[in-house]
């Protein structure tokens, strides 16, 4: 009983990732990769992509202090930090990374900055969202291989 | 000692992938797994040469485009100038869909070019361009 009830708000809590727009189709993709071989990959992604980005999201701080603004470095950071994003499927910072491009692009500092704070808000929800969502997913676990191995 | 005889005595395919993205480190190798295949992962240019230098029994090198210090194309023409390298399959991946640097990739001698996110139907097209 307890576990159809976590189950369902592990389904509800992900769908409505989907329907607000902060993940895509992609996550389903790491979804289906995790096995029985790497049972928790889809947390280990998303661990490292929070790692990385944080340490991206450092250096574009650093970058976008200097004066006079080197574009091209900024937008090397900026492409590396959309590429993460729209690998594992987080359509809204990937959004968000587009439009501080452009920004970049167009070598509007003002934009940049203002951009980027979107980038960061869009980062901090997702992340808040995540770890609730493998907080519940840990407590659904141990109890689903044990469903399992009762056939 | 292990001998690759009995059942149908195949060499599992070992294949190089070099991104200097963890995130994107981590999906390839997964990926390149799933179908059976044997990865070594690297995060540089520089790394997969020293890789191939010490083991060339590499069936495939699969490569990011862009990377810091040393490209994936650049990682490329190095493979396909050198006599004991050039026969391995390179394949190039890239997030940004820009026709002229796909060309530019397949002439030098890249394999096949895939967009970023690489989906499990990308590996399969792969299989028959191992070496």
């Amino acid at each position: 009983m307890e576990y159809s009830s976590l189950h369902r708000q592990l389904a509800t809590m992900k769908k409505s990732f989907f329907d607000q727009g902060f993940l895509d189709e992609q996550f389903f993709q790491i979804e289906e990769l995790q096995d029985d071989v790497s049972p928790n990959f889809v947390e280990e992604v998303v661990t490292l992509f929070f790692k990385d980005s944080l340490r991206l999201m450092g250096n574009i701080d650093h970058a976008l202090e200097k004066f006079p603004q080197d574009f091209d470095r900024l937008d090397s950071l900026i492409h590396q930090l959309k590429g993460s994003a729209s690998s594992i499927g987080a359509a809204k910072m990937k959004n968000e990374c587009t439009v501080f491009r452009d920004f970049c692009d167009k070598e509007n500092q003002e934009g940049c900055i203002r951009s980027f704070q979107k980038v960061k808000k869009e980062h901090a929800c997702l992340r808040q969202k995540l770890e609730n969502y493998f907080q519940l997913l840990r407590q659904v676990g141990p109890v689903a291989k044990a469903t399992r191995s009762g056939n | 000692m292990a001998s690759s005889r009995g059942g149908d005595g195949e060499r599992q395919i070992h294949v190089l992938a070099v991104d200097d993205s963890s995130v994107d480190r981590a999906m390839i190798a997964k990926l390149l797994r799933s179908s059976k295949y044997k990865v070594t992962a690297v995060d540089s240019g520089k790394k997969a040469l020293e890789l191939l230098g010490l083991e060339p029994n590499v069936n495939m090198i699969i490569t990011d485009y862009w990377m810091p210090e040393m490209t994936g194309f650049e990682l490329l023409k190095i493979v396909k100038e050198s006599s004991e390298l050039r026969q391995i399959p390179v394949v190039i991946m890239s997030s940004e869909n820009v026709p002229s640097r796909i060309n530019r990739c397949l002439e030098e001698g890249a394999e096949d070019f895939l967009l970023k996110p690489v989906r499990p139907s990308d590996v399969s097209r792969l299989c028959s361009r191992m070496r």
